[in-house]
């Protein structure tokens, strides 16, 4: 798999000739009432990098993906998307909080998969995946209706087009549901433990398809997963995350069999113990 | 008046098609009428409620307070007899207009209840799922979150309709000459017999709110096994 021209995740400025990193986060802060969760985090994305999160539960990883998805709110610091503050607007010379219609507009540029699918039950399995470019690209339905389907065909539910989300495996749905964020052609993919809820043996599958988007597209992706070998295989790189803190970051090949903490051992030991 | 008289069949029949007809003009016009003003008043308060709008929700807040607090009957005066005497704003409405108008507002605060529930149902993921897709909110409210909160609450606002058509008989105190103003008032009144017509009007509303009811039980249970 071909390794993004920067893996540099710390330096300030986009080691690109291009310039800026897809996504930046610097000195982030969140808290959730008097829970700190994330403090003075700092780290970038190249575009087209993609990184898996790793670290133990409640280490915030879920945290950072809903943040860049504006689902929860930056309590301290900035985050860029694509060279735009995502959660501050330019005002003069000045940066202010974003306003919702600001932070829409940012935010297209992002997609997201969700552990529990969340697809649209009251629509068909093509009006899922064409509703947004339509209401919020402004495609035409015929536009949309053959973009969606060559994308469903693609995760391999050409037959299911008119079928409910109630009608499909938890497999089919997240196939369609992976679908659904690539119609709206983002940027930025957030993928969040998008196998956790499923059956065993449709797994494999799902992580599948996964693997050949990361082969033939060019999309930044951000990864939740417990899925050792998937990261391997996909990520250029991984970061270990603890206490809302990058512990330590590299290569796969690197992290996952000679990492330089050992909180990362004893992380990486534990998760593989449990399989 | 003297409720148990022996039972006069031709009195009962030749009564029937009045009774009827007043059943057809004004309790079902005013029931069908007060459900649609009450299902979309209702929605909006709800929704007004939801997003908090400045200005306006504590306005539904009251509304919803003062109408819950007073029984129907001195709501129909108020409206019918109280506001064509408000200097500046009021004018004259028909009887029908005030009943309509009283019923469906008065429901409408029942509606929005049901309507927060509905909304509540909706699974926090579908409103992120949204979020996710930068579908605007109109669009969410409209294509993602109503569809599904009106569907998990369809059998509460039918049996709201069914309850509202009990109460059409309160149309009596402001004149609307629906069906049971007829049987006492005017047939009944006219003959000095009850029996007949009060038992047939009672037996039209069986007639019709007993189906509605078992619908309304059967449509809860298919959702439920949704
Ligand atoms: N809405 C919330 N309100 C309060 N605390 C929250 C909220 N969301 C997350 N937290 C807390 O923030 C911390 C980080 O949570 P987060 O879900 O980001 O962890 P995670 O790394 O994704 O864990 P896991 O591997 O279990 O999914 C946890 O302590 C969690 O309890
Ligand atoms: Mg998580």
């Amino acid at each position: 798999m071909a390794t993004p021209e920067t893996t540099t995740a710390y330096e300030t400025t986009g080691a690109r000739a291009s310039g800026e990193p897809m996504i930046r986060f610097e000195e982030v802060l969140k808290k959730f009432g008097d829970l700190t969760v994330l403090e003075n985090l700092d780290f970038d994305v190249a575009p087209g990098e993609r990184v898996t999160l790793i670290g133990p539960s409640g280490s915030g990883k879920t945290t950072i993906l809903r943040l860049l998805m504006t689902l929860e709110t930056l309590t301290g610091g900035h985050i860029w998307v694509d060279g735009e503050p995502l959660w501050h607007m330019p005002k003069g010379d000045k940066l202010v909080p974003a306003n919702e219609k600001y932070l829409r507009q940012v935010r297209k540029k992002i997609g997201m998969v969700f552990q529990q699918f969340n697809l649209f039950p009251n629509m068909t399995v093509l009006e899922n995946v064409t509703e947004a470019p339509i209401r919020v690209l402004g495609k035409s339905r015929d536009e949309a209706n053959e973009k969606g389907k060559e994308l469903l065909e693609r995760v391999g539910l050409e037959a299911k087009y008119e079928a409910h989300p109630s009608q499909l495996s938890g497999g089919q749905q997240q196939r369609v549901a992976i679908a659904r964020a690539l119609a709206m052609e983002p940027r930025v993919l957030l993928l969040d433990e998008v196998t956790a809820a499923l059956d065993p043996e449709l797994v494999a599958g799902v992580l599948n398809l996964l693997r050949e988007i990361a082969e033939t597209t060019d999309i930044t992706m951000l990864i939740v997963t417990h899925e050792m070998h998937f990261a391997r295989d996909v990520s250029h790189k991984v970061m270990m995350f603890d206490h809302g803190q990058v512990v330590e970051h590299g290569p796969p090949d690197k992290i996952f069999t000679d990492p330089d903490h050992d909180r990362t051992k004893a992380f990486l030991h534990a998760v593989i113990e449990e399989r | 008046m003297t409720v148990f008289q022996t039972w006069d069949m031709d009195f009962a029949l030749e009564h029937l098609p009045e009774l009827l007809d007043a059943f057809v003009q004004f309790t079902l016009v005013a029931t069908v009428l007060g459900s649609i003003l009450a299902a979309v008043l209702g929605l909006l308060f709800a929704i007004i409620r939801r997003v908090r709008v400045p200005v306006l929700a504590p306005v539904v807040t009251v509304i919803v307070e003062f109408v819950r607090s007073t029984p129907i009957p001195i709501q129909l005066f108020f409206v019918f007899y109280g506001f064509p005497t408000i200097p500046g704003i009021g004018f004259n409405i028909s009887a029908m207009t005030a009943g309509v108008l009283v019923l469906g507002v008065h429901y409408a605060c029942y509606y929005a209840e049901v309507y927060r529930a509905g909304i509540e149902s909706v699974p926090k993921g579908q409103w992120e799922a949204c979020t996710a897709l930068s579908i605007a909110p109109r669009y969410q409210w409209q294509r993602v979150v109503l569809p599904q909160a009106i569907r998990n609450v369809l059998p509460s606002l039918g049996n709201y309709v069914i309850s509202m058509f009990k109460e059409t008989p309160f149309l009596y105190v402001i004149g609307v000459t629906e069906m049971v103003t007829v049987a006492v008032t005017q047939i009944g009144g006219d003959a000095f017999r009850y029996t007949e017509v009060v038992t047939l009007a009672g037996l039209i509303f069986l007639a019709a709110s007993y189906p509605a009811a078992v619908a309304m039980r059967k449509l809860e249970m298919r959702l439920g096994h949704a």
